[in-house]
């Protein structure tokens, strides 16, 4: 096993522990929390596999995509978060609200 | 609330909620092994890769002179895959349009009178803009850019904010607005300008194409590096006390 | 004219107007109209463009797939584009009625992001590109949801944004998955490149399920009608009409070009789950007490009309879908900006205190029926065409066994849109305060169900558009 297939599997783990976490954690940070995890799971995948050219210098393209996925991860925590104040002073919970449907 | 009819729950457990209770650990269990072997499966997929797989490193190499930068990941992000790039700014501006319609910044920090914070600020605030623009300028030919510079260019703003330096009205109108906009709209210019003169949108001529990418990257910088700030302020703006 | 550059300007076009609109808020209105009318012309460009030249292809930046990114226009995308453009014009003018100045002040910037997105993301031949586009149209749709205020609002933009997120990360990691296995993401050359292999079928799961949750297919369905809902009107029309239209767009040029070779299997299901959400959308649509509500659940089950096109897998059951989509985006649209009227006229949208709508607003109960017509299926409406298409297309690939959900979903939406205009006529027990609507709001309803029906007097039109490069008829598929 090389180490770029040992990062890229610590990325799978990574997103579906997130993915765990963001279904049975009801408290908004936590899943705010859970969405970042994954997303970096998702970005140690595409990085880590950027380092299979068989020369030094790793594959560029999915380094700029993470770079990409980044800034996006971060407009949309930073959305979140606002959010999920908002949803807190409204309904006094930090919780979305159990039965979704009317 | 109108009840769900019974048979909705088994049939489609809502992952979104919670009863304390064994039927809530046993939905965690069968949750977490069937999660354990999609993680397996995929970590089976990761290692049937072929390897090793050159990607696209080769054409990115190949047409790098012409591409204005030395750095091949600057090459992609503000040259190849340049449009991703503009609507991805466009996504940055979105995150403080999104977050300012949701309310007013609360400023529940109390202006920090505290002197060490305050002499940090004003030693490190001019320090980091220094390294913002030596990694600007870095990007075209070393790790480093736009995105990198205008995160510590955001670090500056955040210490600012924390030690109670505000914004005062007189910036946080129009000019705000300027500043979060200046680097998607530079490139936008950029793009509709040369398609205009001939090219496709976002195609840079090769002889300008340097300096194209270091005038957007620098808009890009002052635009993150506000917006990263904005962010953090978690509000629109209010005219208030400042100093 | 004709080699213009018309796919670059329906992107740049509302990009420009969304900055243009955030920086200066009092010139919103008149920027997001010229914004608006922009894009049509725009679209009416680039289909004659198409009609004249055939399929585009137009390599941003100048370098062309693998290394740069490429923008692609055939029949679907540009019916696509032309639908995204009527209902926005459509709703661009409503809205310039409905907002209040502080509103105003965010939902232009916001929509002008939005129909940046959906144009982009129509215009997209790159799966990476497409992620982008993505989550620039899930965070302006949030945002759209957010800006109505109040605890529904609010928590149903709350789970809208973690769904979103979820999907378009599950998404990614297809594109990952597909980019290190094949070494690109262009859809062409992905599909030039692609052979049944682990790493592919991973890949399909992956961005199948998370764009099925962005589409909202039942059970997947369960955060679509509270932000639909809660939304304020022309926010709803926009979502149910187009942002889910979105996913569902791209899944299909996923399953046409890319994964072509699934075989019946995935397609059976994603048919069955598609039927389920009609019946289950229908029978959800007709219990509920609130008109927004009862709207947004029949976009569930008109969603699920879309994916019978995936076991009937013909060029004429694509067809149909696609004329599905189209009328439903017409149908809908007009559906909640009546609903939007009656809301802002009395205050309330409790169903069984409607109050004799019909006398006091006959143009927005007319716009509801017309669009009721559509979504029934009844001639001579778009609904109706695209019914009949999925029946042709049915008994023709000798999957007689559709049409039973065909009836019964028509038989469901018939029991609601009556049930509501009953009680439009009645005289309700609990009188209330009204006050007058703008009239543009009760105008451009009752344009956009003139329009739906118009779709199935004048089919042959837009169902030849369709045709230009024939997206549907790959092999493997047919």
């Amino acid at each position: 096993m090389n180490t770029a297939l040992l990062y890229a599997l610590v990325g799978a783990g990574l997103f579906f522990l997130g993915l765990y976490a963001l279904i049975v954690h009801a408290h908004l940070l936590r899943k705010i929390l859970a969405i970042n995890v994954m997303g970096s799971g998702v970005f140690l995948v595409l990085v880590a596999l950027a380092a299979r050219t068989g020369e030094a210098a790793p594959d560029p393209v999915p380094h700029a995509m993470v770079i990409t996925g980044i800034v996006v991860a971060v407009s949309a925590t930073a959305l979140a978060l606002a959010l999920a104040l908002r949803v807190q002073a409204e309904t006094g919970r930090a919780e979305l609200p159990e039965e979704p449907l009317e | 609330m109108a009840r769900e009819p019974g048979g909705e729950k088994i049939v489609n457990p809502n992952p979104m909620m919670s009863n304390g209770n064994n039927c809530q650990r046993l939905f965690r269990l069968l949750l977490g092994l069937l999660l354990a072997v999609l993680a397996a499966g995929l970590g089976y997929v990761l290692s049937s890769l072929p390897s090793p797989a050159p990607g696209l490193s080769k054409p990115v190499a190949e047409h790098l002179e012409a591409s204005g930068v030395s750095n091949p990941v600057t090459a992609v992000l503000l040259n190849y895959r340049a449009y991703d790039t503009l609507l991805e700014l466009g996504v940055l501006l979105l995150a403080p349009l999104g977050v300012w319609s949701l309310g007013v910044a609360a400023r529940h920090r109390e202006p920090l009178v505290d002197p060490v914070l305050d002499m940090l600020a004003r030693l490190l605030v001019p320090m980091l803009i220094l390294v913002a623009g030596y990694l600007l300028w870095a990007g075209a030919h070393a790790p480093g850019g736009a995105f990198q510079a205008g995160s510590v260019l955001a670090a500056a703003g955040v210490l600012l904010l924390l030690s109670g330096w505000w914004p005062g009205p007189a910036f946080s109108g129009l000019p705000l607005r300027v500043s979060l906009t200046a680097g998607p709209g530079v490139f936008l210019v950029a793009g509709v300008a040369l398609m205009f003169a001939g090219g496709r949108m976002l195609e840079y001529p090769p002889p300008f194409a340097g300096a194209l990418i270091l005038l957007i990257e620098a808009a890009a910088t002052w635009s993150i590096g506000i917006t990263l700030a904005a962010l953090f302020a978690g509000g629109r703006p209010v005219a208030g006390p400042h100093r | 004219m004709l080699e213009f550059h018309w796919q670059a300007i329906l992107i740049l076009l509302p990009f420009a107007g969304a900055a243009g609109c955030f920086l200066w808020p009092q010139r919103a209105v008149p920027l997001g109209l010229f914004v608006a009318s922009g894009i049509v012309i725009c679209v009416i460009g680039a289909g004659w463009q198409l009609a004249e030249l055939g399929t585009q292809r137009y390599a941003v930046g100048g370098w062309g797939a693998p290394l740069g990114i490429d923008l692609y226009t055939d029949g679907l995308s540009l019916l696509m584009l032309a639908v995204t453009a009527l209902a926005g014009l459509g709703i661009s003018i409503y809205s310039s009625g409905y907002f209040s100045h502080e509103r105003a002040r965010y939902f232009w910037p916001l929509w002008m992001f939005l129909w940046t997105a959906l144009n982009a993301l129509f215009l997209s031949a790159d799966i990476f590109n497409l992620y982008v586009t993505l989550e620039l149209l899930g965070l302006a749709a949030v945002a759209l949801v957010a800006l109505a205020g109040g605890a529904d609002a609010l928590s149903g933009a709350m789970r809208y944004l973690l769904v979103s997120l979820l999907g378009s990360l599950a998404y990614l990691l297809g594109v990952a998955l597909l980019y290190h296995g094949f070494g690109s993401v262009d859809i062409a050359i992905l599909a030039q490149r692609v052979e049944p292999s682990p790493v592919v079928w991973a890949a399909a799961g992956l961005m199948s399920a998370g764009l099925l949750l962005k589409t909202a297919l039942f059970p997947l369905h369960f955060w679509l009608p509270p932000a639909h809902a809660s939304a304020p009107a022309p926010v709803s029309a926009l979502l149910s009409a187009l942002v889910v239209k979105a996913s569902f767009y791209i899944l299909a040029r996923l399953w046409l070009e890319i994964f072509p070779f699934a075989g019946p299997g995935p397609a059976l299901l994603m048919g069955l789950l598609g039927a389920a959400a009609v019946l289950w959308g229908g029978v959800q649509a007709l219990r509920q007490t609130r008109l927004k509500m009862l709207i947004a659940y029949s976009t569930v089950a008109q969603t699920g009309y879309l994916f019978l096109a995936f076991p009937l897998a013909s060029v004429t059951g694509w067809t149909a879908a696609l004329y599905m989509l189209l009328s439903h985006a017409a149908a809908k649209t007009a559906m909640f900006m009546a609903a939007g009227n009656i809301l802002y006229f009395g205050g309330h949208d409790r169903i069984a205190d409607l109050d004799r709508i019909v006398q006091r607003l006959p143009l927005t109960i007319t716009a509801f029926a017309l669009a009721g017509v559509s979504i029934m299926g009844l001639p001579p409406s778009g609904g109706f065409i695209a019914k009949w298409m999925l029946l042709e297309a049915a008994i023709r690939s000798g999957q007689w066994w559709w049409v039973g959900i065909l009836i019964v979903g028509g038989l469901l939406s018939a029991a609601w849109a009556f049930k509501v205009i009953g009680y439009a006529f009645t005289r309700s027990e609990a009188p209330h305060d009204t006050r007058k609507i703008p009239v543009v709001m009760e105008w451009s309803a009752l344009l956009m169900a003139m329009l739906a029906i118009l779709l199935g007097l004048f089919a042959p039109w837009p169902l030849a558009l369709m045709e230009i490069g024939s997206p549907f008829d790959r092999e493997g598929s047919g």
